[in-house]
């Protein structure tokens, strides 16, 4: 078990300088998740119309990797049509699993490394819970 | 008392966790478990199982004793006037879920109170919520002082004439606070209260003695205390517990039964339907000569020596913050390292081979208190040595080296 492969320096970087922290104004969909094991946190904003996530931000607690997975996620998914934001919550999914997916926003591939730290995988998929159910309930709308 | 050689009767702790030697401080959470205990559980199994209070045969006599023995063991451990006064429940949380779901239930009603404290676990404020949801009751909490003890004058002004039940933690699994329960239980008693113990945290660590505490109720988990997973006991005092309802239905509780109304066994039986956790409490039994033969006083002495030890030690970590009063504490050290997040520093901990628990230690009233959202804890018993307590600071320093040097 090596943490340098847990706590890459794109890890890092996103966890000290998150992309897309904050709020937005028009949020048309606004997601709370918990984790309630640990307490961890996330409120994520998404602006949505026509089967398009046009923008995305987040607050929240939490550890470097809850954290640096929510910079990543928001970063990735903005311009995305639903279906692609949620082929890659699918991606993400496998990535923790330990299978090795491409993403167009190569960042996220530094995670891979959560894989051999099972104790740690459910800080790094809060974020993309939150969008797999915005976009859920966006599409209800 | 050695540690060194009691870590030694604990075959779990001999082993490497990441290529490191395994420093345990998490106890607080669920203890490990002595050879005996191990080997209790296994010739019961092998020698002895059978259902208790039911066959004639001889292992049903054997496993009936070996049960209602460990009953006896447990009666004593805490000095409870009879066995009749000691219930067997699946842990603390059952035990607490039995005293707010059947007694708080039958005694309260609108206008009534219910007084617990914000340092609570989840298991003992849930409970009384419901409780106090469903009669109509209120919850009151008695305030915390800034290191998060409490006052007595306070308890004299939370608790009042219309308070039917006190509630409250003997020790806080997260500050170490020890809480003066001999006191809180006669401001209870004078207001015509009674009050409900839970003893999750202090059973394992020091000499109970409901009696003397003069508590109406009290419960404990065996996992904390070198016993089993599974098994707990609620105390109550023979007259509550008499004119209390079952709150489980169902065999081995009845007396009587008919086609449309039933009637229930004597004490404690009544308590107990289905069949019981019968190897759980006979485990229980073999964990408490475990802990008696050791003393629970040195066991205290012990655990009050290392945790001022670890004290002084982590004190002189530049940017930790250490939660809970510094004197007169339990064997456990609540912390957060900077603004390097708990789970940062339980897994950097981890990979040194020291396991402490990272997270809200199922206190998030407690946790908003403390405006943390989350904190990590290092918890000792009676196997951990100033060797832990060392190894714990070096990894603690390596963690912090580690994300300084990262984020840097
Ligand atoms: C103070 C306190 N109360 C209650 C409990 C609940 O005990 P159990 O989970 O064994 O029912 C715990 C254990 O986590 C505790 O620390």
């Amino acid at each position: 078990m090596k943490l340098d492969d847990l706590y890459r320096r794109v890890i890092m970087d996103h966890y000290k300088n998150p992309r897309n922290r904050g709020e937005l104004n028009d949020g048309s969909v606004t997601v709370h998740l918990n984790n309630p094991t640990c307490g961890d946190r996330i409120s994520l904003q998404m602006e949505i119309g026509n089967g398009i996530v046009n923008d995305a931000k987040f607050t929240g607690e939490g550890c470097s990797i809850s954290l640096a997975s929510a910079s990543m996620m928001t970063a990735a998914i903005k311009g995305k049509k639903f279906d692609e934001a949620l082929k890659m919550a699918d991606d993400f999914s496998n990535l923790m699993k330990g299978e090795t997916p491409e993403f167009e926003y190569e960042d996220i591939e530094a995670l891979s490394g959560v894989n051999k730290f099972p104790a740690r995988i459910k800080c790094a998929t809060l974020a993309w819970n939150a969008m797999r159910k915005g976009i859920e309930e966006g599409q209800e709308k | 008392m050695n540690a060194l050689e009691i870590k030694k009767l604990f075959p779990i702790l001999n082993q490497e966790v990441n290529g490191h030697p395994l420093v345990y401080l998490d106890s607080a959470a669920t203890s490990q478990k002595p050879i005996s205990v191990l080997e209790t559980l296994q010739k019961y199994y092998e020698m002895d199982n059978s259902n208790v209070h039911r066959g004639v045969h001889t292992l049903g006599t054997r496993a009936t004793d070996a049960y209602e023995g460990a009953r006896e063991k447990v009666a004593r451990f805490i000095n409870a006037k009879s066995t009749q006064e000691i219930i067997f429940t699946r842990g603390t949380t059952t035990a607490i879920n039995l005293v707010a779901g059947s007694y708080a239930r039958q005694v309260c009603k609108p206008g009534d109170e219910i007084v617990i404290t914000q340092m609570e676990h989840h298991s003992n404020l849930i409970p009384w919520q419901q409780a106090a949801k469903a009669t109509g009751a209120t919850l009151k909490y008695i305030p915390l002082q800034p290191d998060g003890s409490i006052l007595l004058e306070d308890a004299e002004a939370t608790i009042t004439e219309n308070t039917k039940v006190v509630a409250m933690t003997y020790v806080s699994n997260v500050l170490g606070v020890v809480n003066p329960i001999k006191e809180i239980a006669e401001i209870a008693h004078r207001k015509g209260a009674k009050i409900s113990i839970d003893g999750a945290q202090s059973t394992p660590h020091k000499k109970v003695d409901v009696q003397d505490l003069d508590c109406d109720f009290y419960a404990l988990s065996a996992h904390k205390m070198c016993g089993p997973t599974g098994i707990g006991a609620l105390y109550g005092k023979k007259e509550l517990l008499d004119n209390m309802d079952p709150i489980e239905f169902g065999g081995e509780m009845i007396d009587f039964v008919d086609l449309y109304e039933s009637t229930w066994k004597e004490l404690p039986w009544k308590f107990e339907g289905g069949t019981p956790i019968i190897a759980g409490a006979v485990g229980l039994g073999a964990a408490i000569d475990f802990l008696q033969e050791i003393g629970l006083d040195e066991i205290e002495v012990h655990e009050k020596k290392l945790t001022a030890y670890a004290l002084d030690k982590m004190k002189q970590i530049d940017d930790i913050e250490i939660y809970g009063p510094l004197e007169n504490r339990a064997g456990l050290i609540t912390f957060n390292l900077g603004d390097v997040h708990p789970h940062d520093v339980a897994t950097v901990l981890d990979s040194e081979g020291v396991a402490v628990r990272a997270g809200h230690h199922c206190c998030q009233p407690l946790m908003r208190w403390l405006n943390a959202s989350a904190t990590a804890r290092a918890s000792f018993y009676l196997y951990n040595t100033e060797e832990d307590a060392d190894r714990l600071v070096e990894a603690l320093v390596k963690t912090k080296e580690y994300f300084g040097h990262e984020i840097g």
